[in-house]
Parts: structure tokens; sequence; C-alpha cells
């Protein structure tokens, strides 16, 4: 559904030009839900833009929902939707008339642009508010507007560019769902989030993007896996010392620091290294207090790929 | 086809915005208004100076003032397009296939009816001070207006989409438009003006719209310069069309 080779967009600053999206290989297929990460100033925007046709890239190769970005964005925008950050609906216009004048724009006639429009407002539970301007919204039922004026012409492929940011605890939940509607229905959906458990919880895969390169690429799994493998910590009772010098150096264990008394060891697998360790210890009469296993979360791909949290960079 | 269908579908929108809130005609006609109530007056005993045009107070100035509505009316656009912008709206209509062209024309459209209005509503309101119109006059003087607008309210939404932000837009028009406005013989003839004001003023495209509008309710309908008037709106309006396109259909970072 998505793919680049080498896309690249340089813009030109007072101290030279400035390489925002610096070669960026993606392969996304058709009914993916795909996840892009990356801090702000990553290029994690200006790809978004490029796949959408809304700035032409600089160099390099892409297609998207089938057709060449460079020599047919006008087939690429007929497939397409985009849900970009700011929203999309204006204050004065209602929810109803924003939906009808997208699926007009994109060549409906008017009776089948109500229809599609009345479909969606029931499926997005805006019913009630259709008739309103959209000043009067909630922060979750603009956003779903929003998502509605991106799908009002059936696309291939939704892009959705921070979908949750911003709205409560609910509406994201809400988001969420609709977000698993989409995969269910076989839409191909490309998103950007700043929320590692979101990317988590909806996509078949993630890239994480960080000046302007792809440096991770993979499902979530994978990507747990390939970077900080498992989570082991081990407490002893009094001092860690001869634990520490016991498992320093067994090759099982890829890295061991210690925390608040205990000692967080990063292995490949937890399963097959719990009982190592127990033995080992068991082996040279240090008495465990606890041992416990944790997977990774993304937080530590996104820390061990970029050097920053995300949520740093979330501001 | 698909040009005249998307420009309709925009000037469609931005109609439906309009009449929910016609308080802006209003709001826009005030200051001409204004002008005809206060101003208009004072010309009453300049109309025996030499050099003052012929045709009596009202027939000279308001004319003018229908090019200083044009003007003023097509700059103060700019504002709506800035909070379309930041509502995401322009880039939503850019990801679709809509012709790009169509985008600006709608709103054109749209701007050059709320002037049309507006001077309707002036005109009226001038006929009872003693405006004596005709109605060739009128018709073809609503014709330069639509140009003026065409060319200016382009304008105003090429300089919104490169400033992106009122607070740069605002003084930008505001110090454009006085000058203009100025230099244009719109509150007094520039046939009373000292010979170097004069021709400062020939470098400003709307003292000719001043000029043929004046010819136009003066009984002058076939003179050259009302043609030239025309001729100049209509240029303005396609230089105004073709860089506010271009602004259109640019990546808007």
């Amino acid at each position: 559904m998505i793919h680049t080779r080498q896309l690249r967009r340089t813009f030109k600053s007072r101290r030279g030009p400035v390489e925002a999206v610096a070669g960026v290989d993606l392969d996304v297929l058709g009914g993916q839900t795909f996840g892009f990460l990356g801090p702000n100033g990553a290029g994690k925007t200006t790809t978004l833009r490029m796949l959408s046709t809304l700035m032409p890239p600089t160099s390099g190769q892409a297609t998207v929902a089938g057709f060449d970005l460079r020599r047919e964005p006008g087939r690429v925008r007929e497939r397409i939707g985009y849900v970009s950050q700011e929203g999309s609906s204006y204050e004065d216009v209602t929810g109803r008339r924003e939906l009808v004048i997208q699926g007009r724009l994109y060549g409906m006639g008017r009776a089948e642009a109500q229809r599609r429009a009345a479909e969606l407002l029931e499926s997005l539970e805006l019913v009630d508010c259709a008739d309103r301007k959209t000043k009067t919204y909630s922060g979750g039922q603009k956003r779903r507007l929003d998502v509605g004026i991106g799908l009002m012409h059936l696309p291939d492929l939704l892009f959705l560019d921070e979908p949750t940011t911003g709205l409560d605890p609910q509406s994201r939940a809400r988001m969420w769902d609709e977000v698993r509607r989409l995969r269910e229905s076989g839409t191909t959906v490309f998103l950007t989030t700043h929320y590692l458990e979101e990317a988590d919880a909806l996509c078949d895969r993630i890239a994480i993007i960080d000046h302007g390169k792809i440096v991770a690429e993979g499902t979530p799994d994978e990507l747990k896996r390939q970077v900080a493998g498992d989570v082991v910590l081990v407490g002893t009772d009094g001092p860690t010392e001869r634990a520490h010098d016991i498992l320093k150096g067994q090759d099982f264990i890829r890295e061991l620091t210690e925390e608040d008394g205990a000692l967080r060891l990063y292995v490949d697998r937890g399963e097959t290294a719990m009982p190592q360790i127990i033995r080992l210890l068991d082996g040279a009469g240090v008495t465990l207090a606890t041992l416990s296993l944790h997977r990774p979360s993304l937080d530590d791909v996104f820390f061990r790929k970029t050097g920053r949290s995300l949520r740093e960079t979330a501001a | 086809m698909k040009l005249l269908r998307d420009t309709w579908l925009m000037f469609h929108r931005y109609f439906v915005i309009f009449i929910s809130n016609p308080a802006w005609v209003i709001i826009g006609v005030a200051q001409p208004v204004l002008y005809l109530l206060l101003f208009a007056p004072l010309l009453k005993s300049l109309v025996h100076i030499p050099g003052f045009p012929s045709g009596g107070a009202y027939n000279v100035f308001v004319p003018g003032l229908l090019i200083q509505l044009g003007l003023f009316g097509a700059s103060g656009v700019g504002f709506a397009l800035i909070a379309e912008l930041r509502a995401g709206v322009i880039e939503r209509f850019r990801v679709t296939p809509v012709s790009r062209l169509s985008l600006l024309l709608g709103r054109a459209l749209r701007d050059i009816l709320t002037l049309l209005i507006q001077s309707l509503i002036l005109l009226g309101l001038a006929i009872p001070f003693g405006l004596k119109p005709t109605a060739a006059g009128v018709l073809v003087m609503l014709g330069l207006v639509a140009l003026i607008g065409l060319g200016m309210s382009s304008l105003a939404y090429a300089a919104a989409l490169a400033l992106k932000d009122e607070n740069s837009y605002a003084p930008l028009v505001f110090t454009l438009s006085l000058p203009l406005l100025l230099l244009s013989g719109v509150l007094l003839p520039l046939q009373l003006a000292p010979q170097w004001l004069q021709d400062i003023a020939k470098v400003n495209p709307l003292s000719y719209a001043v000029t043929a509008a004046r010819d136009l309710f003066n009984g002058n309908g076939g003179s050259p310069d009302v043609w030239k008037g025309l001729a100049i709106m209509a240029a303005l309006a396609i230089v105004g069309i073709a860089i506010g396109a271009r602004r259109f259909s640019r990546a808007i970072a």
C-alpha cells in the first residue's frame, strides 16, 4: 500500500540545507495498521505530508495506494484519506455539511454524499450534534468528525496524524475502537502517535524515525525482543555484591545494572534465563529474595533507539 | 468542467458560511456609509473650485466610494482564510482531488457577491443625497467593482497563505491599502493635486478605476478612460488569480 525508497526532503535554512527526511524506506502492506513513531522534529510529519501529497519529496521513490507519488499525485489523492493533527473542520460549519462537501469534492453526487454522511454520523455517534456548528463540539466529537471526513470517500488508505493527542481517556478508548474497526473492514491505516501503548495496542507493525532516518522497524513484539529482550529483576537478602559478581560475565546476560537494591538484568529470553539465574545463585549459596520477569515496553525500545524517552519529547 | 463544479461547491460552502452571519455585509458597508454621511457634504462647497470634475459632489464622490469599498472589503478577506488554515481545513482540501484554482475562485466569487450587495446598498443610500445614476452606468460600475474584488481578494488570499498569521497579515494590509486609497483620488479628485502627486498616482492601478467610475456616473460612459479602467482592473484580476492560485497549490508548511 505504501512503498518508499530513499525518500528525502531537504529544507533550505539560513545555515544551509537541512535534511528533514534523509532517505526513508517503508513498506506498508494492504490491511495493516502501521504505526509511525518518533520524537518531535524527527521527520515524522514531513514524511506524512509527503506521503499524503501535501509536499513533494526532494528525491526518492514512493508508491502510495498503487500510484507513483511524484508522477500521479492526483490518483493517489483519490484513494487516500488524511486526518491532520490540527483537525479539519471549520467552526462555523455543521458536521453534516463538512462531511457532505468532502464527499462532493471526491465526485459524489449530492444524494450519495448525504447518504454516506448519514451513515458515518451514525457509526461515529455524531447524530445528535450533526446539524450543529462544530464550534459547539467536544474534543472527542471533533476528532471523530475529522476521522469521518477522512473516511467519507471510503479510502483504501487512511493517514491519522496523532489521532488521540489531547483527548480524555474515554474519547481515546473510543478512537481506539474506531481504528480497530477500520482494520477489520480492511482499510490500511498509517498512524503517528506519541503514545507507545497506543502503537502497541493498535499496530501490526511499527517504524521509529529519528533524525530523518528509520532506526527500527518491525512488529511491536519483534521490536521489543530485538532491542531489549526481557528484563529480569533479582532481589537478594542483604547486599547485592555477591550476586552481581556471580552474574556478571554470564553470556546469556546482555546487560546488568543495579537499581534500588535490586539487580536489573537484560536477557534475550526471560523464560530460560530465570532457571539459570536460580541455579547459579543457589549454587553459590546466595539467598534469593525476589525474582521477577518483565516484558520490555515500547518505551524501552524507543529509549534505546533514540536515546530519548518519547514522553519527554511529546511536549 | 471539474473546475466549474469544484468552484461552485466552494462558492456554495462559503456562501452558506456567509449567510449564517450576514452582519458582515453591514459592517463592511458601514465605513463607506460614514464617508457618505460625514465627509461627502464637505465636498459640496468645493464643486466650484477650478479643476473639480463636473457632475455634482455625489456623482463625483460615490463612484470613488465604491472603489474604496472594493479595496477595503476584499483586503479583509484574508482573516477568514487564516482561521481556516489554522483549523486545518485548507490542508484537508489540498489532500482531496479538488481543483486548486477552485479553492481560490470559489472564495473570491463569494467575496464578489458580498461586494455587489454592499455596492447596491451604498448606491441606494446615496440617491436621497443627490446621486443621479444611470442604469447602464451602474451595471458597468458593478462589473468594475467585481473585477477589483476578484483581483484584490486573490492577492489578499495569497498574502494570507504566505503569512499564515493575523499579526503579520493585518499590518501588511493596512499599510498597503492606505497609500493605495490616498493615491487613487477617491477622497478628493486627483485633478486638484499638484503634478508630482498626479504622477505618483499614475502607478496606482486603482486611480484608473476611480477615473473610469466617475466617467460612468457622469455621462461619459463611452470614454476611453472607462475602457482603460476596465482593462487595467481585468489585468489586475488575472495577475491576482495567477498569484493566488499558485499559492493554493504550493506546499503550505
